[in-house]
């Protein structure tokens, strides 16, 4: 093996020494124009609003509790010690929906749960993501038969996690490729971004009188 | 488990009772089947009941298809003295699936049965609740029966739903 | 409830739903108080249930009066699933049944095959089944307290539990491949053999748990909320349990010591010396304790295999059920014929039906089988124990209250993907 040996490249603008006076250059004033911008590029971060408030977003996911069958077993691996979520601030699992603004999809979907389940995703508030964990949300998986429906069918998913059950690693793996979804795009608006319209349960006029359950327009439910 | 000559003095101890009950015995493995006559059955397990056989572990239903009489329950009878396992079976055709319950006698086969009358279409007679269990209760179609499809969906993800419904993974 | 069409009209069901086998309620104190009945729906979504059930709960005040399960939001057509793929793919399917139990689904399912096949698996398969199959007992205790103890409202035994359970997923890992559903008991015997360094590891966990486990009752029996919510609390009479069905721990914390690995022992089961523990009033706190004490029984029995492994093949040598060794199909030209006919068409069973029990966590699992010669099962059935205790929930929770209600529902272990296959 040839030892090669070279002289060093004499100090250029990155010298510690340049910087310092720049930087003193900036504090008096006396940096102008383009040098000024270039500076300030270079060391205070910039940001739009929505670049901030997507960060924020994608670092305080709320999850539901949404455990279906085995996967919400390996679901509630990541809340425990060993693939620990609370490292990232998403162990708040809020049982409500309204406090929610990420459902976990674990588990298989029967067409009997199936409208609960999109009665639970109509009650988040937006902005709201959905992860579908496992083989069976996303596509079925194992059982292609009478009994199922695959999450895409009835609601928008944002990330499919794959695995019978995924291991807890590549759920968190999911959860934080959402994190950086959400993070890159912020101006994806969740009605823009799933070309959703109409989402709202709407009961047709002829039903609104003997309609249960459903509070129509101005009715305060007595409030 | 009975061994072949248990299971035969018990059937005809049963026999004796009510000539026309017990249709067959079966003997297969090591285990004991008693082929009933479906009218005859809350008489027969209250009888095996009397013979020591009171616990009544579960309640299935079986599809003979293409052989007839098509729709079998089977019900599993267990001697926790002895112990001690004997499987009653009947059959009934499609066009007259009615059997009567067990569930006044044996309370533990109130969901067995509507499981059975849910994926089956078997209707027992004198059952206090019979509605579907497994199923949505406005589904039409009894899904095990062995000629109803499997069923089953085409997958189409959310990434691709600008392709359209003809695409699919 | 003979005519066909009157079942199917929905205001019919709204009826049969409500409960109509109340008395009227009584008056107090001799005042006429304006008293109805509340019917409160909980679930399918709620953060108490254990999976997706929904129960319909008559109250008067916080009394519950009446309860109705009802099920199905899991329920997958595992059965006639399993109808449509041979016996060697079916495994995995049936393993997702009751998805704490794994491999007490892939034993019941294989031994029912097994048993229409007439062969037997060998000694040392049978060791590693019911060394895998306490583990996983072990795991679906240590889930259940942890959930359990999650509901009652002492939170941290949650991560407690689950990092036991952590451990015995890496011992499931490091025999099969997989945490959940590892389609490693096979019919004919076990997938494929233990590693090198597994057993120590086994060693080394049940060294630990016994100690583990006094941790997690010492934390929890002598805590004076966990006593109060638990002792005392929704007892329901053995006799009632044996008429609704009911098996497993449930059972013996009324002090019926009917346990299948000892009534009628399958698997090797009666080489092992272990005790059945029994409760005695049959109410919350004998259902928690009898479930504790199993951990350490099954502790002994996973030491005891282990000390006492016999030599040998991991699955039957029967090449027309088990695939042959790779090593063989460069050379032998028949092992080949079989491997290519197992893959693709599987092996045929000769006709029969047959009803496999086997103990499971939760009581009884019975796998029924029926075959019509070939290759695919004709009809698969699991008899669940949590379908059939779940009936023993209305009797247990009336006039109850609502707190108690959901203590019971957790000491019930339910689970879901069995209820409803």
């Amino acid at each position: 093996m040839a030892v090669k040996r070279e002289k060093l490249p004499p100090p250029g603008a990155d010298d510690l020494r340049v910087r310092q006076l720049r930087a003193r250059d900036m504090l008096r004033g006396d940096l102008e124009g383009e040098e000024l911008d270039k500076y300030v590029e270079e060391r205070v971060l910039t940001t739009s609003l929505d670049k901030a408030v997507a960060w924020a977003r994608s670092n305080a996911l709320f999850p539901a509790t949404f455990g279906l069958a085995c996967c919400a077993i390996e679901m509630m691996s990541i809340v425990a010690s060993r693939v620990d979520v609370a490292r990232f601030g998403f162990e708040a699992f809020r049982a409500s929906p309204r406090q929610a603004d990420l459902l976990i999809l674990s588990g298989r979907i029967s067409i009997k749960m199936a409208p609960v389940v999109r009665r639970i995703y109509d009650q988040m508030l937006e902005p709201k993501w959905a992860i579908a964990m496992g083989a069976c949300s996303s596509s079925m998986g194992v059982f292609n038969n009478y009994a199922l429906v695959p999450a895409d069918k009835f609601m928008p998913v944002d990330v499919h996690v794959p695995g019978c059950p995924p291991r807890p690693e590549a759920l968190m793996h999911g959860i934080l490729r959402l994190r950086k979804m959400i993070q890159d795009d912020p101006d994806m608006g969740w009605r823009e971004g799933h070309r959703a319209r109409g989402t709202e349960e709407v009961v047709p006029a002829a039903d609104q009188d003997t309609a249960v359950n459903v509070f129509l327009p101005g009715n305060t439910g007595g409030a | 488990m009975p061994d072949a000559v248990g299971l035969e003095l018990l059937a005809q101890e049963l026999r004796e009772a009510d000539g026309e009950s017990i249709l067959d015995t079966v003997h297969f493995r090591g285990k004991g089947a008693l082929i009933v006559k479906p009218a005859t059955i809350r008489a027969t397990l209250q009888r095996l009941r009397a013979k020591g056989f009171d616990a009544l572990m579960s309640v299935h239903g079986v599809d003979y298809y293409p052989q007839e009489p098509r729709l079998g329950v089977h019900y599993e009878m267990l001697d926790m003295a002895a112990p001690d396992r004997v499987t009653v079976k009947l059959r009934v055709p499609l066009d007259d699936p009615v059997v009567e319950s067990v569930t006044p006698d044996w309370p533990t086969a109130d969901f067995q049965e509507r499981e059975v009358y849910d994926m089956f279409g078997v209707i027992f007679e004198g059952h206090p609740d019979l509605r579907r269990i497994l199923m949505p209760e406005d589904y039409e179609g009894f899904p095990q029966r062995r000629d109803f499809p499997i069923g089953g969906e085409p997958v189409l993800f959310t990434i691709d739903e600008a392709e359209g419904t003809a695409y699919t993974q | 409830m003979s005519a066909h069409t009157d079942v199917t009209g929905t205001s019919g069901y709204r009826q049969m739903e409500e409960s109509t086998t109340l008395e009227p309620v009584e008056r107090v104190g001799g005042e006429e108080l304006d008293r109805e009945l509340l019917t409160l729906n909980m679930g399918p979504h709620h953060p108490a249930t254990h999976g997706v059930l929904r129960l319909l709960v008559t109250l008067d005040g916080e009394v519950v009066r009446d309860l109705k399960p009802i099920v199905g939001y899991v329920h997958t057509g595992i059965e006639k699933t399993a109808e449509d793929k041979s016996y060697w793919k079916a495994i995995p399917v049936v393993e997702r049944m009751d998805y704490l139990a794994y491999y007490f689904n892939a034993y019941a399912f294989c031994a029912a095959t097994e048993t229409l096949l007439d062969i037997e698996a060998p000694p040392r398969a049978q060791y590693l089944r019911v060394i895998h199959m306490e583990l996983n007992r072990i795991m679906s205790h240590l889930v259940w307290l942890g959930t359990s103890a999650l509901d009652i409202g002492a939170m941290s035994m949650f991560w407690y539990c689950f990092r036991e359970r952590e451990q015995i997923n890496d011992l499931f890992e490091q025999s099969s491949g997989q945490r959940m559903h590892t389609r490693y008991i096979q019919v004919g015997g076990v997938a494929e053999d233990i590693p090198r360094g597994w057993e120590q590891k086994v060693r080394e966990f049940t060294a630990r748990m016994p100690e583990r486990a006094d941790q997690y009752r010492d934390l929890l029996a002598n805590n004076e909320i966990v006593l109060q919510r638990l002792r005392g609390v929704c007892p329901l009479a053995e006799s009632e349990l044996l008429k609704l069905g009911v098996t497993g721990p449930l059972l013996r914390a009324a002090g019926n010591p009917w346990d299948l690995r000892k009534a009628t022992p399958y698997c090797s089961y009666d080489h092992f010396d272990f005790k059945i523990p029994v409760g005695t009033e049959g109410d919350n706190w004998d259902r928690f304790g009898v479930r504790v004490a199993e951990i350490y029984e099954s502790v002994k029995i996973i030491d005891q295999a282990l000390d006492g492994m016999p030599e040998g093949r991991w699955i039957t040598d029967d090449r027309k059920v088990a695939l042959p060794p790779r090593h063989e199909l460069a050379t032998s030209m028949e092992a080949l014929i079989h491997h290519f006919k197992l893959v693709t068409e599987g092996f045929r069973v000769p006709p029969g039906e047959v009803y496999f029990p086997i103990e499971g966590p939760r009581g009884e699992y019975g796998c029924f089988v029926r075959s019509d010669g070939s290759s695919k099962p004709v009809r698969v059935h699991m008899r669940d124990p949590s379908f059939v205790n779940l009936q023993a929930m209305a009797p247990m929770t009336e006039g109850s209250y609502i707190a108690d209600l959901i203590a019971t529902l957790a000491m019930l272990d339910p689970v879901l993907g069995g209820i409803d296959r």
